[in-house]
C-alpha cells in the first residue's frame, strides 16, 4: 500500500525546484514510502504520555545580549557569489513565465 | 462598482497582517547592526548569510519587545514555544528558508480597542509571533522594475535578519462601509502603542511598519465568509484605507458579474488606489514548516513576563481619556486633534505653560491651516511647543492680540527667530499708549463721521465699521475692545 503518490512527489519536486523524469516520480514515491513507513514506527514505541520532541537537549531560553558585533566587509560578503552588481548579490530571474 | 452599491449587496470581513521591524541596536539572530540605509551588504556576516557552519542565537531584548507588545495588546503569553523554519525559494532570504514561528506563536488572543466615528470598535488579534525580516531585492529589466517580467535580480542583505514581529487580527466582521476607516484607524493605533513601548521607530515609509490587507465579501443576509485576497506590503495609512476600499469595489464588482474571487496575493498601486493580481497564494503546507533545529526553545518565566506587564507605559488610548479629562475637551474636538496627530503637540505646549484651550486653538487653528498650505503635518512645521506657549503667554498678558499673534506665528515659521525676536522686528505690539490710541480715533472718526453719526443716533452696532478703521489704521496693533470703549465714550454713547 502505497501512502505517498506520484503527484505529491511531482508537487514536491516542484516546490524544491527539482526537475524529476516520470520514472523518477515512481521510483522516489516508493523510497519516501519506505521512509515515511519507517519513521512512522517511532509513534508505535512513543505512548500518549511522551511528548514529541524537536530538540535533544533539555534547554531553553538560550538567548544573547543585544549588542553589534563587526560585520564582513562587503568584499568579504560577497566574495563567495557566483555573480556581483553595485555591491549586491545577483541572481538569476526569480519568476518564471507562468508565476 | 461603487462603493455605495457594494455595500449595499454584500458585507466586507477585514484581515490585517502587520510587520513591524523592531528597534533593536543588533540583528535577531546575529551581531550585525540593523541602521536604515546603510550602503548595500555592509550589515552580514556568517550568520545572516547562511554561510555553512554558522549558528543563529537569539536576541533577548527582541524576545522581551515581542513580549511587551503581546502584553500591550492584552494578548496571552505562551509559557514555552519554537521558532520555526519556513522553507521557500526565493532569494531574499540566503538560507532558502525564513526563521519564524509557526504554531506556538509568543503571544495569542488578544486585542485592540479603536475609536473609528465616535464608536469604540474592538479588533481580535489573533497572535503576534516573531521573525527575521528580509533582504531587499531590486529587480533588474522589465518595464515597471517590478518582479514580473524582470530579467535578473540583486540583493542587499542588510535587512535579512532584523527581528519581525508580525501581528495577525482575527477576521474583523460587522464594520460594515466603515470597513476601511476601521483598518486605517487599527494600523494608527498599533503605530501608536508601537512608539508609546519604544519598540519601534514605526515609520511605514522606510519600511519598518508594513501592512498586509485581506479582504473578503459575503452577500447581504449571508454569513458565510467569501473567498479572501491578500494586498501586499499596503505602506502608509492612507493607503490601508484606499486598498481596503479598492478591494470591496473590485470584489463586488467581479461577484456581481456571476465571478469568482481568487484566492490571491494582490499589488497596490499607489497611483490608482487599484489591486492587481500577484501570485497565486501558497497553501501554508507548502512551506513546509517544521520546528527550527538550531533555535532552542523560548520558555518565558512567568515572573518575568508579569514584571514586564508591571512596567508598560501608559498606553495611548489610557493617555488620550486622560488628557481629555485634563484638558476639558468634547469627544470631537479630541479625536479631531488626535486625527491631526497634534496631541503630543499640545501636550509639550502645555507644558510648557501654556492654558490647554489656547494650545489647543493655536495648534488646530491657525498652524494646522499653515500646515495644509504648505502640505505638511502640524509636527514637521518650523516651530516648537515652547515657542507657541511664549506666544500664548504674549497674548494672556495683553502684549499681543490675536492677529498679531498669527503675524507673530507666521514669522517664526518663516525662520525670523523665536516669537520675541519677531515681536521686536516686526515692531508688533499692542499699541497700549492710550494717547496713541486716542489719536488714531479721532482721525477715524472724523474720516468716517456717518458712520460716527449713526453710532452717536443709537445704532451702537455701526460702531464694528469703526473699530475696523481703528485697527486698519494701527496696522492692527490696537486693541480692539479698548478702542470699542474708547469710541464709544468719544461719541457719548453707552456701550
Ligand atoms: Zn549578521
Amino acid at each position: 500500500m502505497s501512502a505517498i503518490t506520484r503527484d505529491e512527489v511531482a508537487h514536491l519536486a516542484r516546490l524544491s525546484r527539482l526537475a524529476l523524469a516520470d520514472d523518477e516520480l515512481d521510483h522516489f514515491a516508493a523510497q519516501l514510502d519506505q521512509i515515511v513507513g519507517a519513521v512512522a514506527r517511532v509513534s508505535e514505541v512513543a505512548a500518549g504520555d511522551i511528548p514529541p520532541s524537536s530538540h535533544a537537549l533539555p534547554l531553553t531560553n538560550v538567548f544573547r545580549p543585544d549588542a553589534v558585533r563587526p560585520s564582513l566587509t562587503p568584499e568579504g560578503a560577497l566574495s563567495g557569489a557566483p555573480a556581483v552588481e553595485d555591491d549586491r548579490f545577483r541572481v538569476p530571474r526569480i519568476l518564471g513565465e507562468e508565476e | 462598482m461603487p462603493y455605495d452599491e457594494a455595500l449595499e449587496r454584500f458585507e466586507p470581513v477585514l484581515g490585517l497582517e502587520t510587520h513591524v521591524e523592531l528597534g533593536t541596536a543588533s540583528k535577531m539572530f546575529c551581531g550585525c547592526p540593523t541602521a536604515f540605509g546603510a550602503p548595500p551588504n555592509t550589515q552580514v556576516c556568517p550568520v545572516c548569510l547562511a554561510l555553512p557552519g554558522s549558528l543563529p542565537t537569539a536576541n533577548e531584548q527582541a524576545i522581551e519587545s515581542t513580549i511587551r507588545i503581546g502584553l500591550a495588546l492584552n494578548c496571552t503569553i505562551a509559557t514555552w514555544c519554537r521558532f520555526a523554519r519556513k522553507n521557500y525559494f526565493y532569494p531574499d532570504m540566503p538560507k532558502n528558508y525564513q526563521i519564524s514561528q509557526y504554531d506556538e506563536p509568543l503571544c495569542v488572543n488578544g486585542y485592540l480597542d479603536v475609536e473609528v466615528d465616535g464608536r469604540t470598535v474592538r479588533v481580535e488579534i489573533e497572535r503576534v509571533h516573531l521573525e527575521e525580516d528580509t533582504g531587499k531585492s531590486t529587480h533588474v529589466g522589465g518595464a515597471t522594475g517590478r518582479i514580473h517580467g524582470a530579467d535578473y535580480s540583486i540583493v542587499d542583505y542588510n535587512r535579512a535578519g532584523i527581528p519581525l514581529v508580525e501581528i495577525v487580527t482575527k477576521p474583523i466582521e460587522g464594520t460594515d462601509r466603515l470597513a476601511p476607516e476601521v483598518a486605517r484607524a487599527y494600523v494608527t493605533e498599533l503605530r501608536e502603542v508601537m512608539r508609546s513601548l519604544g519598540v519601534s521607530d514605526v515609520r511605514m515609509e522606510q519600511g519598518s511598519l508594513r501592512c498586509d490587507v485581506n479582504v473578503s465579501l459575503m452577500p447581504r443576509g449571508s454569513s458565510e465568509w467569501g473567498t479572501r485576497t491578500e494586498t501586499k506590503n499596503v505602506n502608509s495609512l492612507r493607503s490601508v484605507e484606499r486598498a481596503v476600499r479598492g478591494e470591496i469595489e473590485r470584489q463586488a464588482a467581479v461577484l456581481a458579474g456571476g465571478g469568482r474571487i481568487v484566492q490571491e496575493t494582490r499589488h497596490f498601486h499607489e497611483d490608482t488606489g487599484q489591486t492587481t493580481s500577484g501570485r497565486s497564494k501558497e497553501e501554508a503546507q507548502d512551506y513546509r514548516y517544521f520546528p527550527e533545529p538550531d533555535l532552542l526553545p523560548i520558555a518565558p518565566d512567568p515572573a518575568w513576563v508579569e514584571s514586564l506587564k508591571a512596567a508598560l507605559p501608559e498606553l495611548p488610548s489610557a493617555r488620550r481619556r486622560r488628557l481629555q479629562d485634563e484638558w476639558g475637551v468634547s469627544d470631537l474636538d479630541m479625536a479631531a486633534m488626535h486625527n491631526a496627530d497634534a496631541i503630543d503637540l499640545v501636550e509639550a505646549t502645555v507644558a510648557a505653560g501654556a492654558p490647554a484651550a489656547d494650545a489647543r486653538k493655536w495648534w488646530m487653528g491657525e498652524l494646522a491651516r499653515r500646515a495644509n498650505e504648505s502640505a505638511t503635518t502640524l509636527a514637521d512645521l518650523p516651530i516648537t511647543p515652547a515657542q507657541v506657549a511664549r506666544v500664548t503667554e504674549l497674548v494672556a498678558s495683553g502684549a499681543l492680540n490675536d492677529k498679531l499673534a498669527r503675524q507673530v506665528l507666521e514669522g517664526v515659521l518663516a525662520g525670523e527667530g523665536g516669537p520675541d525676536e519677531v515681536v521686536d522686528k516686526r515692531g508688533l505690539q499692542v499699541v497700549s499708549d492710550e494717547g496713541e490710541l486716542m489719536s488714531i480715533i479721532d482721525q477715524v472718526l472724523a474720516d468716517n463721521a456717518d458712520a460716527a453719526e449713526k453710532v452717536r443716533g443709537g445704532k451702537i452696532a455701526a460702531v464694528g465699521a469703526l473699530v475696523g478703521g481703528v485697527m486698519k489704521a494701527s496696522r492692527g496693533k490696537a486693541d480692539a475692545g479698548r478702542a470699542r470703549e474708547l469710541i464709544l465714550e468719544r461719541l457719548g454713547v453707552q456701550g
